[in-house]
């Protein structure tokens, strides 16, 4: 079947909607990668076992990520007539518990985190009271901030279903804009909701696409950057698993509006169910007709093909990933000329974050008034964030521009990890820099992070406290870089190397004051001459921490003294013999075999053999290990 | 006209593609089925061995039964993956790069499998093992190595 007009769409539509609410139970698992790390494979085989052996008839659907990774693996249940609730930390057991509890028609409120509200389920005879003590799901602090865009299906469809993507809206925009819009209009659209770049530059979308549809050549293309290379980041990974057809039909708009008939998606070699995803909706959109030769009957040709990175972070800078499709090295190339007037094969390309694209339909379904209405001046619409690292609360979230550090690590994230004291949050992974705890009342938006010595970058924001050494962390952002960098020019090549060699002097104790004047010298270098993002924005983590750190620079280069007490040349572990009970696990667990002692007498560290690798430290079960700074 | 006619080059993505499928059938990347590439994708050899030796993904040399990928990225590393790679190193003796001397690990490192959330991670061939301690790890490999041992009653191994 070919979707032709707009009651073809309809049709799919109902399908759609009689999957996503069935008259029997349906359950969705969330199974992206985060939730496949904690078992939701088991859970979901679970579900389908039970359910079977007690001849329960559901609807039982892999879905991607609600956005609350802390919780996973989740479970989300409809039960028609009774409501529809989030179940927490399940497990194949819990999932069995649950499933016998549904076959007496029963929503349990074991595990359950909160209730799905009628908007999300199209349901009257919903019984909303039915869990009183169980919050609605916009109660929950994580939740609350949230305005969901760009994750608008994340978690709630299948998908694989073509049919459940259309059910919340999906495709509306492409129809919308192939049958009543001229390309030039929907260029407008895009300028006047002042959607800008996601990927971490903030280059005005509408902008980039009118300088492209304007410039001289044919054909023309587009690209979608999924080469989310930054270490702590995965929104791009989410949106690719979670609702790849978001993508697709953002790119089929984009195509459309600049005058391309062809378009990449180029995703990063370490996702491969993103991949596997991203290609299942470009062979689905091309059988309904919704890829391909005059699509809706408009006249208008688009194809889309999925390329698989193989693992070069320089590739998500755009000039290195065209040279990388185009078939060889990914070495970037100086700018201007920029892609939007030579891109692939030379010719006009508008290349675009995953993020960014995801964006396009929503804005051409609701109008760009609406979009920039969202967010503050300048900065319209959401951004998505992964929060990770030392913070109460990890996941996705997705919040208006403008809300503040403090909002996102205290209100959503929950503050720190075991209620320990935040210090520090680093934003836009090696290119972006680390910002001390007395600055999180500063608004995110593009200015601001810049101004503050971060970025806003694609997405990562990575929370640190007392006991992550911010010397140890530019050291551990400049061995990714000096690693990454292509080699192709002298100031990021031999830059890095030489930044990364001070830094191992200073936490190694051999660092001198000498040692940070160089350091701040280097980076300045480094970022001013580099040929691309790579080079100028490697040295940013370490200017940020000597700006706002360097109580703990002078520490490793005055005292010899790690004050988180992370770098191992600074510290020294003992056992407590008042505390140890002799229970032995350190001594199993170490690495070297430096830890000896009878059972149920206090153990001792050899500190010649120790590493200082801090296993016996993690491991022990009455805190008898001390650190020494 | 040039002096050396110039073949159009391959279509986009078609190299990483080709490269893919060579590491996908042999687990790497060897000489003979990279010159058959060349000839059939028409490029120059050294184009092919330029870009196969640019990437993280592809390796000249054999590689174990199974990769064991321990992820560095930010998140896992302020939440402790390093202990995790050096407790890996011990165990296997090995250190990221190599391949144990039975051939059947090969341990890589790896900056982000974006499992952030659930940070520490490490990935064996397709699993993710998410929230990990330092203790865990010697359970999980045994389950690799139990994979591999013949089953029982004469059945199929499993690769």
């Amino acid at each position: 079947m070919k979707i032709q007009t707009r009651s073809d769409l309809d049709a799919l539509r109902d399908r759609g909607l009689s999957t996503l609410y069935p008259s029997g139970v349906r359950i969705n698992v969330g199974m992206a990668t985060c939730g496949l790390a904690t078992g939701a494979a088991d859970v979901y085989r679970a579900v389908r076992d039970e359910a079977g052996a007690r001849g329960l008839e559901l609807t039982l659907v892999a879905t991607g990520c609600l956005g609350y990774c802390q919780q996973e693996p989740l479970v989300d249940v409809r039960l028609p007539g009774r409501g529809r609730v989030l179940y927490a930390r399940m497990t194949p057991e819990r999932a069995r518990d649950l499933v016998a509890a549904l076959a007496s028609g029963e929503l349990p409120a074991e595990n359950a985190l909160a209730i799905i509200p009628a908007e999300e389920n199209p349901d009257p005879g919903q019984a909303s009271g039915a869990l009183p003590d169980v919050p609605l799901i916009g109660e929950l602090p994580f939740y609350a901030r949230q305005r969901k865009i760009i994750l608008r299906n994340s978690g709630m469809i299948d998908p694989e279903s073509i049919e459940e993507y259309v059910a919340r809206d999906g495709y509306l925009a492409l129809v919308h804009v192939l049958l009543d819009l001229p390309p030039q209009t929907v260029v407008d659209e895009i300028v006047q909701s002042g959607l800008r770049g996601r990927g971490g530059g903030g280059f005005p979308t509408g902008c980039k696409w009118q300088i492209c549809r304007d410039a001289p050549g044919e054909p023309k293309y587009v690209i979608c950057n999924g080469d989310e290379g930054d270490p702590g980041a995965y929104m791009d990974r989410t949106v690719l698993e979670s609702d790849p057809f978001s993508v697709v039909e953002g790119m089929t708009i984009g195509g459309y509006a600049i005058g391309a008939n062809e378009g990449t998606i180029y995703v990063r070699d370490e996702y491969p169910l993103a991949v596997e995803r991203v290609s299942h909706a470009v062979a689905r959109a091309e059988e309904l007709g919704l890829l391909g030769q005059d699509i809706l009957g408009s006249g208008f040709d688009f194809t889309l093909q999925v390329v698989r990175g193989a693992g070069a972070f320089v590739c998500g800078e755009e000039t290195a990933l065209i040279a990388s499709i185009e078939g060889g090295m990914g070495e970037p190339r100086p700018k201007p000329p920029y892609p939007a007037t030579s891109g692939l094969w030379g010719q006009p390309t508008v290349i675009n974050n995953v993020k960014t694209w995801a964006s396009v339909a929503p804005i051409l379904a609701r109008g760009a008034d609406w979009y920039a209405g969202i967010g503050v001046e300048g900065n319209a619409g959401t951004v998505v964030f992964s929060l990770v690292g030392k913070v109460a609360n990890t996941g996705l979230v997705e919040v208006p521009m403008g809300l503040t550090l403090r909002e996102m690590i205290e209100g959503i994230g929950g503050g720190g990890l075991d209620g320990r004291a935040v210090k520090a949050v680093q934003t836009g992974g090696p290119s972006g820099g680390c910002l001390p705890a007395r600055l999180f009342h500063l608004p995110i938006d593009y200015e601001t992070l810049t101004q503050a010595g971060s970025i806003m970058g694609s997405g990562g924001m990575v929370v640190m406290d007392e006991d992550t050494c911010m010397v140890d962390v530019a050291r551990y952002f400049l061995k990714f870089t000096m690693a990454e960098s292509c080699g192709k020019c002298t100031p990021c090549r031999e830059g890095t190397r030489h930044m990364y060699e001070i830094l191992t002097r200073i936490v190694e104790g051999e660092g001198t004051e000498a040692d940070l004047e160089l350091l701040e010298e280097v980076a300045t270098w480094v970022k001013a001459a580099s040929l691309c993002g790579l080079g100028q924005t490697a040295p940013n983590p370490v200017l940020s921490t000597l700006r706002y750190f360097r109580d703990e620079y002078d520490a490793h280069v005055v005292e010899k003294r790690c004050p988180a007490g992370v770098c191992r040349a600074l510290i020294e572990l003992v056992i407590q013999p008042e505390l140890c009970t002799g229970c032995g696990l350190c001594e199993r667990e170490c690495p070297v075999g430096a830890i000896s002692g009878e059972k149920k007498e206090p153990h001792i560290i050899d500190p010649e053999l120790c590493t200082r690798c801090r296993i016996c430290y993690d491991v022990c079960p009455v805190g008898a290990i001390e650190i020494v700074r | 006209m040039p002096l050396i006619p110039q073949l159009p080059p391959p279509p986009g993505g078609a190299l990483l593609a080709r490269l893919h499928a060579i590491n996908a059938e042999h687990g790497y990347l060897p000489q003979e089925a990279l010159r058959r590439a060349a000839d059939d994708l028409g490029v120059p050899l050294s184009q092919l061995y330029g870009a196969a030796s640019f990437y993280a993904s592809f390796s000249f040399e054999p590689r174990g039964r199974h990769t064991i990928q321990v992820c560095q990225g930010t998140a896992c590393y302020i939440r402790g993956g390093d202990k995790i790679l050096e407790k890996i190193e011990t165990v296997l003796d090995v250190q990221p790069g190599e391949t144990t001397d039975d051939r059947l690990f090969t341990l890589e490192i790896v900056y982000c499998v974006g499992s952030c959330s659930m940070s520490p991670v490490v990935r064996v061939d397709g699993d993710t093992y998410g929230r990990l301690k330092p203790d865990r790890l010697p359970r999980i490999l045994q389950k690799y190595r139990q994979a591999d041992e013949p089953e029982p009653e004469g059945g199929e191994k499993r690769s």
